[in-house]
């Protein structure tokens, strides 16, 4: 039986809808806002890195708000862009899609608010050190580099604050499920509570880091760490995070770009089944970022080098599903042959093209990922460049700008404002593309070619000629993205400011229906006990052994 | 559309699940074998160590190049801020050279370019890595692990001759 949905609603209802959720957007927008402040530095401490390679050195001119530089920069384009931006943007995005989906308000909106205010003051309480040079540390913060205690403190609340989001749609679900005790629940509803509880689960890692070791020896309470268990919490954490950044991007490809395309998704059950995999399979499976850790057993490393390639496998389903709803899409406007559809596609609007144009690139930073994680290949490029190339690929552009491409859509019913130009906004999703193909193919060559990320390679002594060669086109394409996002930017001041209002059709979200329903799956994608103990389980066996063999043999003496 | 193609779909489906599973394991056996069968191995557990007592510690107290056998050599290194000690160390060509390395403060990177060399030095860890440097010439040694901000000039080199 089909839930109902604002797709069902007349022009007149949809606009009605933004007063019965007048909170529930405002909350999304507020934390869209932050996202995007965070992005606008966050990216423009990358053109300057970029620059510094090539030599075009802007640092000596902002020392006076920069004191620490190219590394001060590079932390903050690190914890800005990927802990900052994504966080609140993921947020922000999961309150709207869940609360539109159940097509009811938060169970709370009192603890929506105590979710964006607990996040936020933790913000400004990290972003203190941050911007006075006491926390670069990288996004990383592996000790014994020490930060002020108030950055520790200060991203702990950040993600305390994101588990109060969990127990708000916990709360929304089982009100939805008293008064649907036999429906199955809307997907994007569905996905959005599997995403917030893979993180949850997976961010136990850095919470233990952080207040049993970080917080308290940053205090100066107890005299030292393990930095080898501190990095293995942090990757406990760190790996899934990327999934944390990537499946909000999945539902807007599941729920909305079919479409956006003029489709249908393919088949809800295969989407349900992809998320459950990653929900089980995405936390253990965090060693393949530490193969060239001392104090760790290689055979735990290859353990998780084989459970990650387990993880490619949801991968593979969303790129079959979502490729097939967007040839469904292809088909009904008209498009023929083997692959001649593509050109069918609405290539004219701007969320379509952005989040098109992410899912290319995405499938190269998807092989990539698989090479990183491939055991005994990882020593060929880790800590290279070839790393900083990758995940660009990922969470630069499949997460980034598949985010714009759904602010192109979503801040209109926000705000009640008209987009100010799709013209615009289609020049800034190809002008992100071809930077960041540009940027990160020689990046990835770079890497293969021995150069380090994390360095200032400007300044380095041992830069070689044939690095500089290739550096320049490092160059171009950020300072191509650059252009992207002022673009962006841009568009966006121009939106809030403009007097135009949204008109009807603004109003409208994307909903897809789906060529298969969630009726031809087994009840069973629809439980929750049996998936969370699986998770449990595999991440018991697979890191119970690590933990337990640095934990009894540290004497947590490093100062 | 789909309704009537179901079988088609199906047929689709299964076309992209087989090779979905066959590719990776084969990537997989693929490493199992150069790891195990040829020895391109990871860094494993090296031991711990008292990175206060790292200059009366053996081997540190003395690093530098050992020979152990013919072709057969230890090398010992302590990594610090931001240097590499020694900086730059020799073997002759067609030697098998077993790493052994820790740190006195914070985490450096230890990569040897075109070499499977590519360790973390942690303190109080030990790391210990080998390879056999089997063409001549000279060798870069990167730190590649953000140590402080003047992490872009600790490097070091390695002469195979």
């Amino acid at each position: 039986m089909a839930t109902v949905r604002a797709s069902g609603l007349s022009f007149a209802q949809s606009r009605a809808e933004t007063t019965r959720f007048a909170t529930e957007h405002r909350l999304a927008g507020l934390n869209l806002l932050v996202a995007f402040l965070a992005l606008a530095v966050g990216g423009l401490m990358g053109v300057l890195q970029a620059l510094q390679y090539n030599k075009i050195n802007a640092y000596p001119a902002i020392k006076p708000v920069l004191t620490g530089g190219y590394y001060q920069g590079l932390a903050l384009h690190g914890v800005l862009n990927v802990l900052v931006f994504t966080t609140f943007y993921i947020i922000g995005w999961l309150t709207f899609i869940a609360t539109r989906s159940f097509d009811r308000p938060l169970a709370s909106r009192r603890l929506g608010w105590a979710t964006f205010g607990v996040m936020t003051f933790g913000l400004l309480m990290a972003a203190v050190p941050l911007l006075m040079n006491n926390a670069t540390v990288m996004f990383t913060f592996y000790p014994p580099l020490k930060a002020d205690a108030l950055f520790y403190i200060g991203l702990t609340l950040v993600v305390v604050g994101t588990w109060l989001l969990l127990v708000n749609l916990i709360l929304t679900y089982r009100a939805w499920r008293a008064e649907h005790p036999t429906d199955r629940t809307p997907l994007a509803a569905w996905m959005s509570m599997v995403t917030m509880v893979m993180w949850t689960i997976c961010t136990a890692g850095v919470a233990a880091e952080m207040l049993f070791m970080l917080i308290p020896w940053s205090l100066g309470l107890i005299p030292g760490t393990d930095p080898v268990l501190a990095r293995t919490l942090f990757w406990f954490t760190g790996h899934p995070i990327v999934y944390f950044w990537l499946l909000p991007a999945y539902i807007s490809w599941y729920n909305f770009v079919p479409k956006q395309a003029g489709g249908k998704l393919f088949s809800d059950p295969m989407a349900r089944v992809s998320f459950i995999l990653f929900l089980v399979l995405s936390t253990p499976i965090g060693l393949h970022h530490q193969i060239t850790d001392p104090g760790i057993s290689e055979i735990w490393k290859l353990v998780h080098a084989i459970f990650t390639f387990g993880v490619f496998f949801p991968s593979l389903l969303t790129f079959f599903n979502v490729v097939a709803s967007l040839e469904i899409g292809g088909r009904a406007r008209g498009g023929k042959g083997w692959l001649a559809w593509v050109f069918a596609l609405p290539w004219n609007e701007p969320s379509f093209t952005a989040q098109a144009l992410a899912m290319i690139l995405f499938a190269f930073g998807g092989a990539g990922g698989l090479i990183n994680a491939s055991y005994n290949m990882n020593l060929v490029v880790h800590n290279t460049s070839w790393i900083s190339g990758h995940f660009h690929l990922t969470v630069g552009t499949a997460v980034t700008l598949s985010f714009m491409g759904v602010a192109y859509w979503l801040v209109p019913i926000i705000t009640g404002k008209q987009l100010f130009s799709k013209k615009l906004a289609l020049a800034q999703a190809w002008t992100w593309f071809v930077g960041m193909s540009l940027f990160s193919h020689f990046m990835h060559t770079l890497g293969l070619m021995g150069m380090p990320r994390r360095t200032d390679i400007g300044a380095a002594p041992y830069l070689k000629p044939e690095w500089s060669a290739l550096l320049v086109y490092v160059g171009i394409g950020a300072v191509i993205m650059f252009v992207s996002a002022f673009l962006f930017y841009l568009n966006m001041v121009l939106t809030l400011t403009s007097k135009k209002p949204a008109t009807d059709a603004d109003y409208q979200i994307p909903w897809s229906k789906a060529a298969s329903g969630p009726e031809d799956g087994p009840v069973i994608l629809d439980r929750w006990k049996p998936w969370l103990a699986i998770s449990v389980v595999l991440i018991v066996l697979n890191y119970g052994p690590t933990l337990f063999q640095l934990i009894s043999t540290s004497p947590f003496n490093i100062p | 559309m789909m309704k009537g193609n179901k079988y088609a779909a199906y047929l689709f489906e299964v076309a992209w699940i087989l090779p979905s599973v066959a590719i990776p394991i084969s990537f997989l056996v693929a490493i199992v074998l150069t790891a195990f069968v040829v020895g391109i191995g990871v860094p494993g557990i090296g031991g711990r160590i008292d990175p206060k007592a790292i200059s009366t510690t053996a081997p540190f107290d003395k690093p530098g190049v050992r020979e152990l056998a013919p072709g057969r050599y230890e090398v010992v290194i302590i990594g610090e801020r931001f240097l590499f000690t020694p900086k730059q160390i020799e073997v002759p060509v067609g030697s098998k050279v077993t790493f052994i390395m820790t740190s006195r403060d914070v985490i450096h990177g230890f990569k040897i370019e075109d070499s499977p060399i590519n360790v973390l030095l942690v303190p109080g860890q030990i790391s210990r890595v080998t390879a056999t440097f089997a063409k001549p010439g000279e060798y870069l040694i990167l730190c590649h692990e953000y140590c402080g901000p003047a992490h872009h000039i600790m490097a070091g080199k390695i002469i195979v001759k």
